[in-house]
């Protein structure tokens, strides 16, 4: 058996054929995460001996036949979803040694399907950045190009999956942060509507924007994994009271018809800052969807070009207030021999927090103060309404909307660092999504001449999953000779 | 000082509701218990929860508006306040800026000059943060966070009132409303009701309001009054001096009488109010206003009216009732059962209000109901047990719980009929105090208390004293004329 081929539904395949055990499939993942995460770092922390517990306990429900999809299926998860009596850091010095009490719903929810939680990945400081770079604690790396950063913030979640050191994994998605790693990584990666996955237990960064998402090898895989983890939650209340009426994953029982599809392509996303390759493997796939009987049409939108801006606006003023919490007195960093309350905080923060985050809590509270809100937080409002409109109004017009879902594909570690600005545009296709709560979902479609994959995403109405599942599966079918693993 | 100085105040009464579970999450609201208790991973702000609206307090709010009078916002949304506190562990509250769910409302009040109208602007929702403990822990505060998330209303009146009485009455006018709304405790003793005080001054003949200076956290009436006045006078001096006001935020010590300034207006916290994300906003219908306005209970100014003019009582007496709601509930059913909702009133004023005073009872503590305290006023009324022996009753009623009757048959204190009892008794007390019978004779009128108070007793109460004095005066007559 490849390990590197093996996908979440060969996998149930193969352990409902009682071609592997829940026990083996978990010690395989652990021994490869031995030999490989050294190279990767991909993950902040494991949890080996709860792992085989869990793998124990899906061997019996296999055993016994009466067991879902998801049961026995080894998972990572980014470190900044809670798992009760774990820690949960954040990649952050400030929560370091924080150890939750409580799991989050999307975890429990794979709980309640008996799949084993290997342990947690790394990621952007409070998922604030493209490159993983952020984190306190290690550089995670392209399994494509060890020189070269897996995306980000999910970066230790996409890299996990690209090299096959687990099956599936949640990761959260602001502003790009599941779709892009997923496509520096050449794996899928899905970002739901808002409010269809529960945000309690994943640790706010811009509230109005986040969103937990699957990352995994294949579309049929993310949306096996979206069956277990979207649903009403009353401990989130901005959880939408929706259920889909069948499973995600039923739409993968055949093949999937696209034909009289129609998608859109925002002209904004094809000026000067599309890099050639990318450009060039967009108009390939353009033809293969076309060649399945899909129709692809350009279009304008022109609120596109402010939504960079409105993102980073918004969601720096949103993460300002959710990381004042972490103050240094109830958990968390706490700075030494402070005489004073005001001491106490001001170091705490200033040694516990890294510089990302950081700028972005000065961004954040500087467009919230009194005297420049209404020039910046209000305005970026208005923004927000005029492209959830624009989004409203192509889809009258569209099934989908079409995009790369970066402008260029991985680049070297330590190249942006000093040029957060740089940085912020790896995130210029990805955020307009978040901004308006849309469902997306991120594919491989090629690889550029070094090798690097790159990503292609489907951009879907609120609540449009399926559409876009369908589009991305169509598409992926067609792509999967294609398909490349990283050589590690 | 003679006063060349109007006074302009206006109060932020901030009120803990009375929800069972907290705001955003399902911890108890309730006062006191060990530190720390009575919160969770949301109470406490730990990194991943979120807040879910208790939809009990939006409605106990849009009940404090309807029973202050104010209009009730179709759509409000919530916002967060940010400061660092220790005391608050999210760093911001989540509060209500500028879409509360009540506003443009007021109450009248009673004052010097005849009734007022104070205008309230706004009724917000919010939650309360936790406690800071600073004696008795060394160089170091702990935090209690059980009070973190409890449901609070801040009720924010416009620049209307003019003296500490006014103020005074206002908020135990608002108080009361609260009360009988049945959405707050209103226990200033224990901070569930507490107000911030603005106060300015300007020379008579002006109308240009001074600059304000504000307290906060003041937890009770006369406390509010004296800060009030304090204030007024601090200001006055210093105009007097020539010198200005300067706008700034001032702790009241009520224990020292006076206040310090806590920060000026340069100082002042910029909040950075935003929408909460993690909130959808709260929307009404008409219809949903309407039921909730439907199914407030009758408030305490109707009560009022209802007690003057339908009960007769004098306005003392119906606003004596109408400070508690366990009193006023009491007095209406005894009214009810008794039928005579005079009597009742001046039974439970003058009884049952002076067993409570004794024994540092809270009317919510008495053990009885207003049906059975009824049938004992109903009994006095009918002159089937004496004004003494219901005393008795009442207080045997406190003690041990029985009803009136059996205590009544216990004790026979029924009042007995029967004139040969009666007249036997009286013969007897006769002949065995020949010596008052002798001074009575004699011509000391005073004598006869002493032997209507011997025969009273010698019958346990249960003797007519209408029947007792008519055949003690006649065996009396019989034997002065016997002389």
């Amino acid at each position: 058996m490849d390990i590197t081929k093996l996908t979440i539904k060969r996998a149930r395949q193969l352990m409902d054929a009682k071609e592997i055990s829940a026990a083996e499939l978990t010690e395989l993942y652990f021994d490869r995460i031995k030999s490989l995460d050294d190279k990767i770092d991909s993950y902040l922390s494991t949890c080996e001996d709860k792992a085989a517990a869990q793998a124990q306990e899906a061997q019996k429900l296999i055993d016994s036949g009466n067991h879902s999809l998801l049961c026995g299926i080894p998972f990572s998860i980014k470190d900044n979803i809670c798992i009760e009596a774990t820690k949960t850091t954040c990649a952050s010095k400030m929560l370091e040694d924080f150890v939750s009490p409580y799991t989050a719903t999307a975890v429990n929810k794979l709980y309640s399907e008996n799949a084993v939680i290997l342990g947690k990945t790394n990621l952007d400081e409070f998922a604030m950045g493209g490159s993983t770079e952020n984190s306190a604690f290690k550089k995670t790396k392209n399994p494509f190009d060890l020189t070269r950063v897996p995306g980000g913030s999910s970066g230790g979640s996409a890299a996990s999956i690209s090299a096959s050191l687990a099956l599936g994994s949640l990761g959260s998605d602001t502003g790009g942060s599941v779709r892009q790693p997923a496509s520096f990584c050449g794996v899928v990666g899905m970002k739901p509507t808002y409010g269809l996955v529960s945000r309690y237990g994943l640790v706010a960064f811009a509230s109005s924007f986040d969103q937990i998402g699957p990352i995994a090898k294949t579309v049929e895989d993310c949306a096996i994994i979206l069956d277990s983890i979207a649903g009403h939650d009353a401990k989130d209340g901005t959880s939408l009271n929706y259920k889909n009426p069948s499973l995600y994953s039923s739409l993968f029982s055949g093949d999937i018809d696209i034909k009289g599809l129609k998608l859109g392509l925002p002209k904004e996303y094809l000026t000067e800052g599309l890099n050639s390759e990318v450009r060039a493997s967009l108009y390939t796939s353009i033809s293969a969807l076309e060649k399945l009987g899909a129709e692809i049409e350009e279009f304008s939108m022109p609120s596109l070009k402010y939504a960079i801006q409105a993102y980073y606006l918004m969601s720096s003023a949103e993460a300002s207030s959710n990381l004042s919490r972490y103050d240094g007195v109830k958990y968390g960093y706490r700075a030494d021999k402070c005489k004073s309350y005001q001491e106490l905080i001001g170091k705490s923060r200033a040694e516990g927090f890294g510089k990302e985050v950081k700028r972005r809590i000065l961004l954040g509270t500087y467009a919230l103060a009194s005297g420049y809100y209404d020039a910046y937080y209000k305005k970026a409002l208005k923004l927000r309404t005029m492209i959830s409109q624009g989004f409203e109004q192509a889809f009258t017009k569209y099934d989908i909307i079409l995009h790369p879902t970066t402008p260029e594909t991985a680049f070297k570690l330590g190249q942006n660092t000093d040029n957060p600005l740089t940085m912020y545009l790896a995130d210029i296709y990805t955020v307009a999504v978040n901004i308006a709560g849309l469902p997306s979902i991120s594919v491989p479609c090629g690889y550029d001449e070094n090798g690097l994959p790159i990503g292609l995403s489907f951009t879907g109405k609120p609540l449009g999953e399926n559409d876009i599942f369908k589009a991305a599966g169509a598409f992926e079918a067609a792509f999967i000779n294609n398909f490349r693993v990283p050589a590690i | 000082m003679i006063m060349k100085y109007i006074p302009t105040i206006g109060l932020e009464i901030h009120c803990e509701l009375s929800t069972k579970s907290k705001i955003f999450c399902d911890c108890p609201v309730s006062f006191g218990g060990e530190p720390n208790t009575r919160c969770c991973p949301v109470c406490t702000g730990l990194p991943g929860t979120l807040p879910v609206l208790n939809k009990k307090a939006v409605e106990y709010t849009v009940k404090a508006g309807v029973a202050l009078n104010c209009e009730i916002n179709e759509f409000s949304k919530l916002d967060r306040k940010n400061y660092f506190y220790p005391d608050l562990p999210k760093a911001y509250q989540i509060s209500q800026f500028d879409l509360p769910v009540c506003k443009d409302g007021g109450l009248t009040i009673n004052t010097s000059d005849g009734e007022k109208f104070i205008r309230i602007e706004r009724i917000h929702l919010e939650e309360d943060a936790g406690k800071l403990l600073h004696d008795g822990f060394g160089k170091y505060s702990l935090a209690d966070y059980n009070r973190c998330g409890v449901p609070l209303i801040e009720i924010v009146t416009r620049p209307d009132l003019s003296s500490s009485e006014e103020a005074k009455a206002f908020v135990e006018k608002v108080r009361l409303m609260l009360l009988y709304s049945g959405i707050s405790d209103c226990r200033m003793e224990e901070g569930s009701l507490r107000a911030d005080v603005n106060v300015s001054i300007r020379p008579f003949g002006t109308d240009e309001l001074g600059t304000r200076s504000e307290m906060k956290n003041i937890n009770s009436l006369k406390a509010i009054a004296r800060a009030i006045d304090s204030e007024i006078i601090r200001q006055s001096e210093i105009l007097e001096d020539g010198g200005k006001i300067i706008q700034e935020t001032r702790r009241w010590d009520d224990n020292k009488g006076e206040s310090k300034s806590l920060r000026s207006k340069e100082d002042a916290h910029d909040y950075r109010y935003f929408p909460e994300p993690d909130i959808v906003p709260v929307t009404f219908t008409k219809e949903e206003i309407e039921s909730i306005r439907n199914s407030m209970p009758e408030l305490p100014d109707k009560k009022f009216i209802k007690y003057t003019s339908a009960f007769g009582l004098n306005e003392a007496d119906a606003s004596l009732l109408l400070t508690s709601v366990s009193l006023s509930d009491l007095f209406e059913s005894t009214a009810e059962e008794c039928g005579n909702p005079k009597s009742a009133s001046n039974f439970i004023i003058v009884e049952v209000l002076r067993r409570l005073n004794d024994s540092g009872m809270l009317p919510e503590d008495i053990p009885f109901s207003g049906k059975v305290l009824g049938s004992l006023v109903k009994m006095l009324e009918n002159e089937e047990i004496t004004a003494a022996n219901a005393k008795k009753v009442l207080s045997a009623m406190f003690d041990s719980g029985k009803d009136p009757e059996t205590i009544v048959a216990e004790n026979a204190y029924r009042i007995t009929n029967d004139t040969g009892e009666v007249e036997k008794t009286v013969i007897e007390i006769l002949s065995n105090n020949e010596k008052a019978v002798e001074e009575y004779i004699g011509g000391k009128e005073k004598t006869f208390g002493f032997l209507m108070g011997q025969c009273s007793r010698a019958l346990t109460g249960r003797g007519n004293p209408k029947v007792i004095q008519q055949i003690l005066r006649n065996e009396l007559d019989k034997r002065k004329g016997g002389v």
